[in-house]
């Protein structure tokens, strides 16, 4: 295709992602660079309704000269990423020499919120990927194989956990696991267990949100794989039978390998979705147990005094992040791409 | 089809386990969405009871309220009282936007990619892929201040056009599957036949096309039905669409009765969802055998 | 520190009866808009007051002058951006304490002597929330956590209603023991922001402090702050254990649905919770307001106290400023006030408190601290939030999760240049 030609047709979507993705960017990269400038704070008297009290505040004419002269602020490098909110360098080095044992260690590291969060989101990313991948391969097998007026009723049905809004899809099932819930009553009968609450543990609450997570994802990769099934060629399946492949054979060597592509896809929309993972612990009030890379940005970013440059730093490791976990896959593609 | 000779061979264990195994499936994934309706016809204490979760199935205190264990009072309330139905025309306005715009320059795009062999095209696919890791909140937060700047903010356009823009990745990389699946020979003997690029791709390409892009039109639909993250922070109240309007029925300090309005309108705006997904049910399946899956 | 003499009038007006008229709010503006062509609009959280003022506002609109409003929970994340803006989307801006702060940070909102000498001179000098010699803005409702109790399981226990957090301790440990209730305490204890409010109370209760004097230098490594965890862990062991996970809405819920027999909550919710709606039988009608404990001896209650009221935008022109003010003024009556009796406790002077607000009442003339207004508070605010959770949960000392805090609010505040 001639370069001018591609360049006409892909510039429409180039250009929308070049205003609102590709500019926002690099003014986060710019702006995790900076620091605010300093503030000169004052002593006043402040009074209110519940009477009158000295209180710090900040010189807003002296600030604004300072920001009228540097508007970005004062850079600061990488500062931000390595500081305790982030990579936390230091905090890691002296846990380092400070340890008394590894676990030691990983305890000091663990304490870190980055850390901490990373833990929790790569956690969530590996269990719940070959999940996804397994429960939707296995459903589109056992679907494929229903006869044909069932299956449109079941496949339906499958879409539901990934149509629902997650906002309210986890606020109802925030109270169907409550203790009091059905979901919570149901398991303090199956575990004979009347204590037992999925929200009081870090561990259970882990267990709960990668569930959510699996709940949620799988429809996706299921009608992938059930629409690759479809075009799995009839004949090589014939003639595997006819070799006398058992179902399992034949779904080993045949139906795996054509479907390969398929999971690459797959796999590559899921990693990236779940090392975002943000609305169900936000959904399931479940920060003090469980916090990802997303929910720090949110953190940031929500609260009364906005911390942009952190939330920056924060996102653009993100994506660091997400650039590594895909690399595999991306070489496969580009591997793919030189052949063809 | 290949299934149709499947079934003939089934042993009895497999199809036992098989049917379990779907049975299984079925309460877990529509469990959830059934009792939410169930509920939506009760009040609070009812559905979100403290003391006996069974009070959602029986509806004692919806009885004692409305001598009935089933009421309407949550879908009149979020219908009639709080003008739900504005937000269910700003969600109409903003996924038909969404889907045609999106679909639109995905499959300009999408095209291109497909055929160029360029190594730019592969570092442009790559590039998409990064665009679509960003966290879509710090996005949003970069939009604000120039979105005010240029008073922009606020209006449906803007929301449409940034979903778009955040939705391009995915439709780009899928769409651009899907014409992989074209063959190229088809665009060459239209070339060969005297068409420019853009009439083999209007008049040759696109009417091979459609189970691809309905399939990614579904899924472009529902990011832009159930954006929450753009939605909430760059459209007014006025303009709200159904999600953000849902959330607002929690608000901060969830007042009570509102949150049933919440879950009545969840219920009302999946409905449409039932009948899109029943209509188009069996276009996803054949779009994506047209193409995506190819990778 | 004297507390205002209004919210304390306010209080002997309500336990005599009600009967007490203060001065009437006739003199303030009514709802005459001076300019001709304006825009007014308002941006606020969503809560019922809130709502309440902003609709009285709105009834101020004329043919020249257009009123919109955005009253939704999202108001934080939006309103710098959008005050920053010139001209900006809004002219008016409600905000709290905690917010205020926020925006005088980049000077978006205006001094509002001026509109008040000529448009409201007649205003009540206890509604002006002032900075130096700026009234910045006008507060029109109170709210502060406070004791909310169960009388019938208190009696059933032979326990007198808690002053003091010891005596909630021993409450809660009676109901425990008679077997009344399993849980017989609830609280906001939800990891964020809700945790870091209950240790800023009772932070001030034990009359500690989380700064240096007159600068951004966290002081956390203090008694105060080590005894206002401690008292916070004995308070949670009569807790659910899910107390993490537990906001307002949901301690509430467990309240009223006689799961918990205490709880320190909002005066905000009070209304809620009195009315019958999702409450289990015979729990309503045996619920009672008491002001906040005090704690370790301290003479103050454990909590803080806020107020919301209303800013004016910077970056908008005179006219929408004069009638944003105006509007926004008029609304700021002892009519709305006592239309939503319900809905908050109001700082009118008119306003006939009801059952709802006496825990906020009480809260106040006890001598509650208001929640600091300082710049930087937000970010120790969540630092507190994030980092306290460790040590509730038993997997870390008081130490270790006050050194945490510091750190975690050192890098925050170095980055918003405070430090």
């Amino acid at each position: 295709m001639p370069h001018r030609t591609f360049w006409l047709f892909i510039a429409p979507s180039g250009i929308a992602m070049l205003l609102f993705i590709a500019l926002p960017i690099v003014s986060v990269i710019v702006q995790s660079l900076h620091i605010e400038n300093e503030k000169v704070l004052i002593v006043s008297e402040s009074c209110g309704p519940f009477g009158c009290k000295e209180t710090t505040r900040v010189d807003e004419e002296a600030s604004a000269a300072l920001n009228a002269e540097r508007p970005l602020g004062r850079f600061n490098g990488i500062g931000t990423y390595t500081n305790r909110n982030h990579l936390a360098f230091e905090e890691v080095s002296a846990a380092w020499s400070g340890r008394s044992s590894f676990a030691d260690f990983v305890d000091g590291v663990m304490n870190l919120p980055f850390y901490k969060a990373l833990v929790f989101t790569l956690t969530y990313t590996f269990v719940s990927t070959p999940f996804v991948l397994a429960l939707g391969f296995t459903l589109a097998l056992a679907v494929n194989s229903l006869h044909r007026w069932l299956k449109g009723v079941v496949i339906f049905a499958t879409l539901l956990p990934f149509i629902i809004t997650p906002l309210i899809g986890s606020l109802v099932l925030f109270w169907m696991i409550d203790a009091d819930g059905i979901i919570g009553k149901t398991l303090q009968f199956i575990f004979d267990n009347p204590e037992l609450s999925l929200k009081a543990s870090p561990a259970l609450t882990w267990i709960t949100i990668i569930t959510y997570g699996i709940w949620h994802s799988t429809p996706f990769a299921f009608i992938v794989f059930y629409a690759g099934l479809q075009t799995v060629p009839g004949e090589t399946l014939e003639s595997a039978m006819i070799d006398g492949a058992s179902r399992w054979e034949r779904t080993r060597y045949v139906v795996i390998p054509y479907l390969a592509p398929l999971v690459v896809f797959v796999c590559l929309i899921h990693l990236m979705d779940a090392f975002r993972v943000f609305e169900p612990i936000v959904g399931f009030n479940a920060s003090a147990n469980a916090t990802s890379l997303s929910w720090i940005i949110y953190n940031d970013l929500s609260q009364e005094v906005q911390l942009f440059g952190s939330a920056g730093a924060t996102s653009v490791l993100t994506i660091i992040g997400v650039m590594i976990l895909l690399a595999p896959v991306v070489w496969l593609t580009w591997r793919d791409y030189r052949s063809a | 089809m290949s299934h149709e000779s499947a079934t003939q061979h089934r042993s009895t264990p497999l199809l036992i386990a098989t049917s379990a195994f779907i049975f299984i499936w079925l309460i877990v994934a529509a469990f959830p969405f059934f009792w939410t309706m169930w509920g939506s016809f009760k009040i609070q204490a009812d559905f979100f009871s403290k003391s006996d979760w069974s009070n959602a199935v029986t509806g004692v205190n919806t009885t004692a309220r409305y001598g009935h264990a089933f009421t309407g009072v949550a879908y009149e309330g979020a219908w009639v009282q709080q003008d739900f139905w504005r937000a269910a025309v700003n969600s109409l306005i903003v996924t038909v936007s969404v889907v045609v715009i999106s679909l639109t320059f995905g499959t300009l795009g999408g095209y291109a990619l497909a055929r160029s062999t360029a190594r730019y095209a592969f570092a442009l696919l790559i590039v998409a892929l990064i665009f679509r890791a960003m966290p879509h909140i710090t996005l949003v937060s970069g939009y604000l201040l120039p979105f005010f700047k240029l008073n922009i903010w606020g209006y449906l356009p803007t929301a449409i056009i940034v979903l778009v823009a955040i939705n391009q990745p995915f439709t780009l990389w899928m769409l651009r599957s899907f014409f992989m699946n074209v063959p190229r020979e088809l665009d060459e003997s239209a070339l060969v036949d005297g068409c420019t690029r853009g009439q083999a791709f209007c008049y040759v390409i696109m009417p091979v096309m459609w189970p691809g892009v309905i399939t990614t039109g579904l899924f472009s639909f529902l990011l832009a039905y159930n954006d929450f993250a753009v939605t909430a922070t760059i459209l007014n109240q006025h303009n709200q669409t159904m999600v953000p309007k849902i959330a607002s029925f929690l608000g901060t300090t969830q007042t009570e009765g509102n949150v049933m309005f919440a879950v009545a309108s969840v219920v009302s705006a999946t409905a449409p969802l039932f009948v899109l997904v029943l209509v188009f049910q069996r276009n996803i399946v054949s779009g994506l055998t047209a193409g995506a899956v190819k990778g | 520190m004297k507390f205002n003499q209004t919210l304390v009038a306010s209080a002997i007006a309500l336990s005599a009866g009600g009967a007490f008229a203060l001065a009437s709010s006739n003199a303030i503006a009514d709802c005459a808009i001076s300019v001709d062509t304006a825009e007014i609009s308002v941006l606020g959280n969503e809560f019922p007051a809130i709502q309440a003022i902003v609709g009285a506002a709105e009834g101020c609109s004329t043919d020249g002058v257009t009123f919109a409003s955005n009253l939704t929970k999202e108001h934080r994340e939006i309103q710098v951006a959008a005050l920053t803006a010139d001209p900006s989307e809004y002219t008016v801006a409600v905000v709290a304490n905690s917010t205020l702060v926020t925006l005088m940070n980049d000077g978006l909102v205006r001094p509002l002597n001026a509109l008040i000498d000529e448009h409201a001179p007649d205003l009540p000098d206890n509604l002006k929330i002032t900075v130096g010699d700026d009234v910045m803005a006008i507060a029109f409702m109170a709210n502060a956590q406070h004791l909310m109790y169960r009388q019938d399981i208190l009696e059933q226990a032979g326990v007198e209603v808690p002053t003091s957090y010891e005596e909630v301790l021993a409450a809660a440990a009676a109901i425990k023991e008679a077997g009344l209730i399993e849980y017989p305490l609830t609280g906001t204890y939800k990891s964020g922001w809700n945790l870091a409010e209950e240790f800023v109370n009772m932070l001030m209760g034990f009359g500690g402090d989380m700064f240096m004097d007159g600068s951004a230098e966290p002081n956390l490594d203090s008694d105060e702050a080590k005894a206002a965890l401690a008292m916070m862990k004995s308070l949670t062991e009569f807790m659910n254990p899910d107390f993490l996970t537990f906001d307002s809405t949901i301690a509430a819920a467990e309240f009223e649905q006689g799961k918990a027999a205490m709880m320190n909550m909002w005066g905000s919710r009070a209304g809620s919770v009195l009315d019958d709606e999702g409450a289990a039988e015979g729990v309503v009608e045996n619920i009672g307001f008491a002001s906040a404990p005090t704690v370790g001896g301290g003479d103050v209650p454990a909590s803080t106290l806020w107020w919301d009221g209303f800013t004016i935008a910077t970056n908008t022109s005179d006219e929408n400023a004069v009638a944003s003010f105006q509007a926004m003024v008029s609304s700021v009556s002892d009519e709305v006030a006592n239309a939503n009796a319900d809905a908050a406790v109001w700082l009118m002077a008119g306003y006939e408190p009801t059952q709802a607000a006496e825990g906020v009442l009480a809260t106040a003339s006890a001598g509650a601290q208001p929640y600091p207004m300082l710049p930087y508070i937000g970010l120790m605010h969540t630092a507190l939030g994030n980092e306290l959770v460790e040590f509730l949960q038993g997997s870390e000392s008081a130490e270790q999760a006050l050194a945490d805090t510091e750190a975690a609010y050192r890098a925050a505040a170095e980055e918003a240049g405070f430090l």
